[in-house]
């Protein structure tokens, strides 16, 4: 029986889904010139809601638990990533009501894609049935497919969609494979069900289970753009809107990595480790030699989402509580210091994304002091400097990994590490040790300003005050293994 | 009393930071700025005085310790806490930077407040730096350092300023994460970030083999050299110090490479009693050769801020070797030089920027004659030159006779070797001095230099008193520094003597 328990349990997703559809039924009805930050502000109550439901769930106990015939589970876990990517909607949204309108882009369907796109993925995040989580990424999946192209003029985007579009498919159909895999080995597609039929000693043609939970490490590789399948990244990054990467890089990312989490963790799926750590080294390594001689920063910051990708994965191959912790932790600060820094390289892109190279960024500190300042916080959280989110993380996950004694890793990871510290500074050197090459100030506008402070401040709390939200991630690394 | 002496470090650590924050706010109103920027940094040092005061000078332990859980997994501490040789150091930092604030007063005139905001945010990491008993904490404060510092040098520095900033960065930063491996590999066994913690058990009946031993002081021990910089990893220190500002300068070689000596005595030496022994030799053999290169190097340069760098590096051997002689006198005398440095290279470079000011050029050869135009100057430079040279009654032959006796009682060579450092010393700095003070005006433009005005005599009357103070009442200084090398020596010998007899 469905009971009103069940719609409670799947609140976020609804109000996301309610607010897209409302987005898309206002825009026919208004005039060729009529202001459309309306639309904007009702995507941002949307996903405002969403956020204030799931703080609900997190509030209520008796609401957390199965639903929907227990093909989800509400947990602190994805309590947890519904608020990050709930937050990241949000910042984005606030900070594309100007890009809209610089780039010409129809608000209605945007708005309206990121919002379905942001339901999907929260939806990963709380799905426990196979299936489910693959029509969840399915429809974060097209959303964004979609959004990437949103730029309906520019070349590069279309480009970028395409690429994205047919790469992308290519990885749901291994995932989806994996799935079938899975299903005939065990005979059931719920995540729970699977781990008991693993555990329970009866006799599972393990052969199959490895193909499957390897297959099924294809698809979510290519989503979280680690190495060996992150080809698509720098060109589909470069070509994408700056606001939609903002989304892109952070918001699905995180889901899959929930969805990564669920399947090795909580279905205790076996014979991943050596994968895990070989694609996270690879995605290291890649990440950072290449984002060393990138001179667009879109595609800079494309070559070090891959290398995250890398730092994240080294967090899974840690393999406990702590570990599960860190990937959490990791997931979240990535997604606001990378949204972050995106959002002030959309707003100074300007009008058709002129500003994108380095060359563009000489002398941004006189020109945009607040906006260069910023983006340095970020840039220092990147590169993991005391104080931000960034060093925190990176600090969380390497000592859960040493504590699984995997010190190749964590050295490979350190030496990474300092390694990238030269690209990220690189921005910062252009923006304050070079000469502007035009003088123009640069104006922030409110909205832009609301959600840049919003990721700042929220950088800086997870640096110096993580506490909170290590135990919150803990708490719901213990959720997931129970 | 009692509740002030529970926040002191707190605030001393944390009221620069506020300031800076403050500053942030701050209407863009220069000399409002830099007197601010006075007000806070001297506010600061009031308040460290209050460390020396209080100090229970025979404790070998820790004081005005504070204790609070931070986070709970991974299971870090606010731990902060000072013994007789990190109070100075403290207050050597706290010194400093009022005077560096003077003596930038003019000579920043481009994004003032950026200058001193990153001014007041370095000065509470290096701080941090000294005060931190949590090895978290302490990597947290070390870090937090590598920023301010290099965008002061890569902002506000000289021609090739830029390069002198990153390479700066990438040298401390990459040799730094060797020491974050070390300290996660141990937080991984041991469940805990404190000081007293890991000596425990490192020194304990469940330490490591000495092969990982070796690994984590090696770990440590790379970070530390580098900031120091010992040879021959110094490449980045001339560099550094030509392109950065003069306060730049000032708090990079009085502070900054005291980070790395200060390292080297409290973690090398405080974790791994048995491996600084061990490794004691071929340490102390880079130690050497950088006390005599450093010297021949410096005597050859043409440009004055890089002939005091390279004369850094040269102090700085003293230092480690004294470290690493591991004797009572041998470490007291590095305590000193590394305080006595402090206060003689920082005026030096202070001296050289005041030059700088008035003609745009550290070279020397453009200089000659200047003791006619300039006398206050030119006595200010003669007393800084005597005491980084090591005049009796200046605050260098301190530090330095004590390092040699220590030398000295530790291996003769060593002693015989490094002694000729001060030969060397002497060689550069008065020949430097002699080019620069003495003879006729070469360049007409010398002539009317206007010699210095009231502000850079208040920046360096400090700074001369200082030297001349701790040359002649050096008990002051050694009465806290002293017991606790004793303690720090006790436990390593202690440790050392239960791991030879297993």
């Amino acid at each position: 029986m469905i009971s009103v328990g069940d719609y409670i349990r799947i609140m976020p997703e609804l109000v996301m889904i309610a607010a897209g559809i409302l987005v898309m039924l206002i825009e026919p009805t208004l005039g060729d010139r009529d202001d459309r930050r309306g639309l904007g502000v009702i995507a941002l109550a949307g996903s405002v809601i969403s956020i204030a439901a799931a703080l609900y769930q997190a509030a209520s106990p008796d609401v957390q638990g199965f639903g929907w015939f227990g093909m989800v589970k509400v947990d602190s876990f994805s309590i947890l990533f519904h608020v990050v990517i709930g937050f990241v909607a949000a910042a984005v949204i606030l900070a594309s009501f100007e890009y809209l309108e610089t780039q010409n882009i129809h608000a209605g369907e945007y708005y309206g894609l990121i919002l379905l796109g942001a339901s999907g993925m929260m939806l990963m995040s709380a799905a426990v049935e196979l299936v489910l989580i693959f029509i969840a990424l399915e429809i974060s999946s097209i959303s964004t497919y979609v959004l990437a192209g949103i730029r309906r003029r520019a070349l590069g985007g279309i480009e970028a969609s395409i690429k994205y579009f047919l790469l992308g498919s290519f990885a749901t159909a291994f995932f989806l494979y994996g799935i079938a895999l899975i299903y005939g080995a065990t005979g059931s597609t719920s995540i729970y069900t699977i781990a008991d039929s693993l555990h329970s000693g009866a006799d599972v043609p393990m052969g199959l289970v490895y193909a499957g939970v390897a297959l099924m490490f294809v698809g979510l590789g290519f989503k979280i753009a680690s190495a060996p399948f992150h080809v698509w990244t720098p060109d589909v990054y470069e070509g994408a809107p700056a606001p939609v990467v903002a989304l892109m890089s952070t918001a699905p990312k995180a889901a899959t990595f929930a969805v990564l989490l669920r399947i090795l963790f909580a279905a205790a799926a076996p014979g991943w480790f050596w994968i895990v750590w070989v694609s996270a080294v690879l995605s290291m390594c890649i990440g950072n030699l290449g984002a060393l001689v990138q001179t667009n920063v879109k595609r800079m910051l494309a070559y070090s989402s891959i290398a995250h990708a890398g730092y994240l994965l080294v967090a899974f191959a840690a393999a406990r509580d702590i570990g599960i912790s860190a990937a959490i932790f990791y997931a979240a600060s990535y997604a606001v210091m990378n949204a972050g820094a995106f959002i002030v390289i959309s707003h100074f892109a300007s009008h058709g994304e002129r500003y994108v190279n380095l060359q563009d960024y000489s002398g941004l500190g006189s020109r945009a002091p607040g906006l260069a300042a910023v983006l340095t916080v970020f840039l220092l959280s990147l590169i993991g400097i005391p104080v931000t989110g960034g060093f925190f993380a990176k600090f969380y996950v390497f000592s859960a990994a040493l504590q699984a004694h995997l010190v190749g890793l964590v050295i490979i990871g350190l030496i990474n590490s300092a390694v990238a510290a030269y690209y990220y500074l690189r921005v910062i050197v252009y923006m304050y040790m070079r000469a502007p090459e035009h003088e123009e100030i640069i104006p922030v506008p409110g909205a832009v300003g609301i959600s840049l402070a919003l990721g700042v401040l929220a950088t800086i709390y997870l640096g110096v005050l993580p506490g909170r939200v290590i135990d919150y991630a803990l708490q719901g690394a213990r959720a997931l293994v129970k | 009393m009692e509740g002030l002496n529970n926040w002191i470090l707190s605030l001393v650590t944390f009221i620069p930071l506020a300031g800076a924050l403050l500053l942030i706010v701050f209407p863009r109103r220069d000399r409002d700025v830099r007197i601010f920027s006075l007000f806070v940094s001297l506010l600061t040092f009031v308040l460290s005085l209050h460390l020396p005061v209080h100090f229970a000078s025979n404790a070998t332990s820790f004081q005005y310790e504070v204790n609070i859980p931070w986070i709970s997994t991974p299971a870090i501490h606010y731990h902060l806490g000072i013994d007789g040789i990190s109070m100075w150091l403290v207050v050597l930092t706290t010194f400093l930077t009022p005077l560096c604030v003077l003596i930038s007063w003019r000579s920043i005139h481009d994004r003032v407040k950026e200058f001193f905001i990153l001014m007041l945010i370095l000065e509470t990491a290096m701080i941090g730096v000294f005060v931190a008993l949590d090895l978290f904490l302490f990597y947290f404060f070390w870090e937090a350092t590598l920023i301010p510092m290099a965008l002061i040098i890569g902002i506000y520095g000289h021609e090739r300023r830029v390069y002198a900033a990153v390479k700066f960065f990438l040298y401390t930063m990459v040799a730094s994460v060797f020491m974050l491996g070390a300290i996660l590999w141990i937080y991984a066994h041991t469940g805990s970030f404190q000081f007293a913690d890991m000596q425990a058990w490192l020194n304990g009946p469940n330490a490591p083999n000495p092969h990982a031993l070796l690994w984590l002081f090696l770990g440590f021990f790379i970070a530390f050299a580098v900031k120091v910089p010992l040879f021959p990893l110094h490449t980045w220190l001339p560099d550094a110090h030509v392109e950065a500002p003069t306060a730049g300068s000032v708090l990079l070689a009085a502070v900054l490479l005291k980070m790395g000596t200060y390292g080297l005595l409290r973690f090398n030496l405080g974790l791994f009693p048995g491996q600084s022994r061990a490794n004691a030799p071929w340490i102390v053999a880079l130690a050497i050769i950088g006390i005599i290169y450093g010297a021949l190097v410096a005597m050859v340069q043409p440009n004055m801020k890089k002939l005091i760098a390279y004369s850094s590096v040269s102090h700085l051997g003293f230092v480690v070797l004294g470290i690493f002689s591991m004797t009572q006198a041998g470490i007291v005398g590095a305590v000193y030089v590394m305080l006595a440095h402090g206060i003689s290279t920082g005026a030096l470079f202070m001296l050289a920027g005041m030059i700088h000011d008035r003609r745009h050029t550290y070279e020397i050869a453009e200089y000659g004659g200047l003791a006619t135009p300039m006398p206050v100057y030119a006595t200010f430079f003669l007393i800084v030159t005597l005491a980084s040279v090591g005049l009796p009654l200046l605050n260098g032959f301190i530090g330095e006779f004590l390092v040699l006796s220590g030398a000295f009682q530790a291996h003769k060579v060593w002693g015989i070797l490094a002694a000729t450092g001060v030969i060397w010393s002497a060689c550069y700095l008065l020949w430097m001095y002699q080019r620069v003070f003495y003879g006729q005006i070469k360049v007409d433009k010398n002539k009317v230099l206007p010699d210095l005005d009231a502000r850079e005599r208040l920046a360096l009357w400090p700074m001369a008193g200082a030297a001349l103070a701790m040359g002649v009442i050096p008990l002051v200084w050694i009465s806290a520094i002293d017991p606790a090398v004793a303690g720090a020596l006790h436990t390593a010998v202690h440790f050392t003597s239960q791991v030879m007899a297993r």
